[in-house]
């Protein structure tokens, strides 16, 4: 593997025709009492089949609010976006992407399996179909056995693994992850990136994923995107090549210090240091 | 040298019963200018107070550490109960009862104040262990009551007019369970079941539709609002000349008593969920029926349950008050007014007796079935590991 840890404006590229995700001069423009509030800016970003994509950059940049546009849990009020070819609106009744939030937000009525096969439960899935798939949710996220037991039963990460289970359940082609991780301890973390990572080479899902840690986006990607806050842009995509089932160990390699530094430069030089 | 703790309650139990001994255990006889009994004429009480004596200053030393030595002093004092109510009635001292026997009844009070406070702090992890633990508190100590109201009206001569004592109503209800069961039928069966029914049903309905239709909720909850500060006793009058005197127009002002509690938890209830929740339903294009089953719902129970268990004592109240405007000649509000005015105070007491016995098992019903319905919710989880 060499250091060509190849770096490419991703917004000069024609858009492909493998796109899952392709997003041309958007913005998104919040009207509050207090004035209108820049949440995004100019964004330009192509996310192509297979890829994992992690948004990086201070809180306020607007990196949730991106993924939450592309979920059309929020509307652009300028640019163009389209998820397989489709609005975001048309996508989401698709049933085209799973959602994972930045906390569990599993039902406290529904046992884990329950909460697993909710999405198949509201898309009408027989419960013999609902269950064979749950339990292969829980599978993928090494959660089997833990079906009856309900959400406070649970430890923190084993509940966000409930909730990936769930997203994961109605096998859409785009996951969107908004900071999973971003409340559990280190160790938990790093085991779970090592899980999401394995469980992306193994199902080549599309992946996006929103987190404030430089090493989980450098480890986990094939494509980090830096953002700014103030109003929200992309001001770095950086590309990499790491082998598909890479280990913890190569947060150790020259190659990727060297990618978490460029993204470290991105973060400093898109950070206004006057406040 | 350890300092000897010395248990307050215990040493006040024995000071007492040993004082209870020594004092005149009855006034004077104002025909023969004589007691009337002596403590030494009835050895039941006499044994009684003899034994306060002896586990009193036991217990003072040793402590009342462990629930088998409450479970001693319980026993002590249900024998002393016993014995003083015993004395009371066949032996003259009811209208009599002077220091002796207030005495004793105090080294009791301080004997059963301790035994009930160990009970209530035991814990153990056993749960059959904990859970009757859990109920003897609370029925010691009701029983415990009962006894006090007893003596002291028995003790002190109350007229009967004024309060009956308990033994009184309980003979009183035990004789009449006929008439008792067609009030029952009547008032509660009627009149309060139909009318919460119908009450929070509709209440329930209306929020549903009142969260759907913004103008509904800016509109129609003032109104609610007005509706429930009507005073009922305005209102009962109004319902009978409109629904009859037949249980109709109670569980008329039922409805009107109930309906906004119920409304107006439902729609907090409704929304209760979390804007995160409702986002993940978002992410599954789920509908707006889909959404209220699956998720606003189940997050709005506590808060129906709530309304549920409010409504479960106001029925009851509301049937009672509206029988005072007219009535066919049964039901609990009808008999409580009339036997009021024949000076039948027992008979009052026992429909009082009645409707707290059903007004109780109606709310623990409602929080029977809050338990199982909501046995997630984090005021009633259990680790089940």
């Amino acid at each position: 593997m060499t250091l060509k840890a190849v770096v490419n404006n991703v917004a000069q590229m024609p858009a492909s025709a493998d796109a899952v995700v392709d997003i041309q001069k958007l913005s998104l423009t919040f009207q509050t009492a207090d004035g209108p509030v820049y949440a995004l800016s100019d964004v330009d970003l192509t996310i192509e089949r297979g890829d994992f994509v992690s948004f990086i950059g201070p809180s306020g940049c607007g990196k949730t609010t991106l993924l939450r546009v592309i979920a059309d849990l929020e509307k652009a009020t300028g640019g163009d976006i389209s998820i397989n070819g489709v609005s975001p609106q048309e996508a989401r009744e698709n049933r085209a992407y799973g959602y994972v939030f930045q906390a569990p937000a599993l039902l406290p009525w529904r046992s884990i399996e329950r909460n697993v096969t909710l999405p198949l439960e509201i898309m009408e899935i027989p419960r013999e179909e609902r269950i064979k798939r749950g339990h292969e949710a829980l599978k993928l996220v090494e959660l089997n056995g833990f079906e009856k037991k309900f959400p406070w039963q649970l430890s923190g990460g084993m509940q966000q693994r409930a909730s990936i289970a769930r997203a994961l359940s109605f096998d859409a082609d785009l996951l969107l992850m908004d900071e999973p991780f971003g409340a559990l301890d280190e160790i938990v973390r790093d085991h779970l990136n090592e899980q999401l990572l394995k469980l992306w080479a193994r199902t080549n899902k599309t992946v996006a994923f929103v987190t404030h840690s430089i090493p989980e986006a450098v480890y986990l990607s094939t494509k980090i995107v830096v953002m700014s806050p103030r109003p929200g842009r992309i001001i770095d995509v950086i590309k990499t090549d790491f082998p598909k089932d890479r280990g913890l160990d190569i947060r150790e390699t020259p190659e990727f210090l060297e990618v978490a530094h460029r993204v470290r430069e991105g973060l400093r030089a898109g950070h206004s240091y006057d406040e | 040298m350890t300092k000897i703790k010395l248990d307050k309650f215990c040493l006040v139990a024995a000071i007492a019963a040993l004082l209870a001994l020594i004092f005149p255990l009855t006034g004077i006889d104002p025909d023969s200018g004589k007691q009337i009994a002596f403590v030494s004429d009835i050895p039941g009480i006499a044994v009684a107070m003899a034994l306060s004596v002896i586990t009193g200053a036991a217990f003072t030393w040793l402590g009342v550490g462990r629930i088998q030595y409450a479970a001693i002093i319980l026993a002590v004092a249900v024998f002393g109960c016993w014995q003083a109510v015993g004395a009371l009635y066949n032996h003259g001292i009811a209208g009599h009862a002077a220091t002796g026997f207030w005495l004793f009844i105090l080294s009791l009070w301080a004997f059963v104040w301790r035994g009930i406070d160990v009970v209530a702090r035991y814990r153990s992890l056993e749960t059959a262990k904990q859970q009757s633990a859990n109920i003897l508190v609370p029925i010691a100590f009701g029983i415990w009551l009962l006894f006090l109201w007893e003596v002291i009206v028995a003790g002190f001569g109350v007229p009967q007019v004024l309060l009956p004592a308990p033994s009184a109503i309980g003979l009183r209800f035990i004789s009449s369970t006929d008439i008792l069961a067609a009030d029952f039928h009547q008032t509660f069966i009627k009149a309060v079941i139909s009318g919460y029914v119908i009450g929070c049903g509709s209440a329930f309905i209306v929020a549903i539709a009142v969260d759907r239709v913004p103008f509904l909720k800016r509109g129609l909850l003032p109104l609610g609002n007005m509706v429930s500060a009507l005073p009922i006793i305005g209102v009962a009058p109004i319902m009978v000349m409109w629904f009859g005197f037949d249980w109709q127009s109670k569980a008329a002002v039922i409805v009107i008593m109930t309906f906004f509690p119920m409304l107006v938890n439902t729609v907090t209830g409704l929304n209760a969920a979390g804007a995160l929740e409702k986002d993940l339903m978002a992410t599954y294009a789920s509908g707006y029926w889909s959404t209220l089953f699956r998720l606003r719902l189940p997050a709005a129970m506590p808060f129906v349950f709530n309304a549920l268990k409010i409504n479960s004592t106001l029925a009851l109240i509301g049937a009672i008050v509206a029988e005072f405007f007219g009535t066919p000649i049964v039901g609990m509000g009808f008999r409580i007014s009339t036997e009021v005015g024949r000076m039948n105070v027992d008979m009052v007491w026992a429909e009082i007796a009645l409707a707290a016995l059903a007004g109780t098992a109606f709310y623990g019903a409602v929080a029977y079935v809050e338990r199982k319905a909501t046995s997630w919710h984090p005021s009633f989880r259990v680790r089940r590991h």
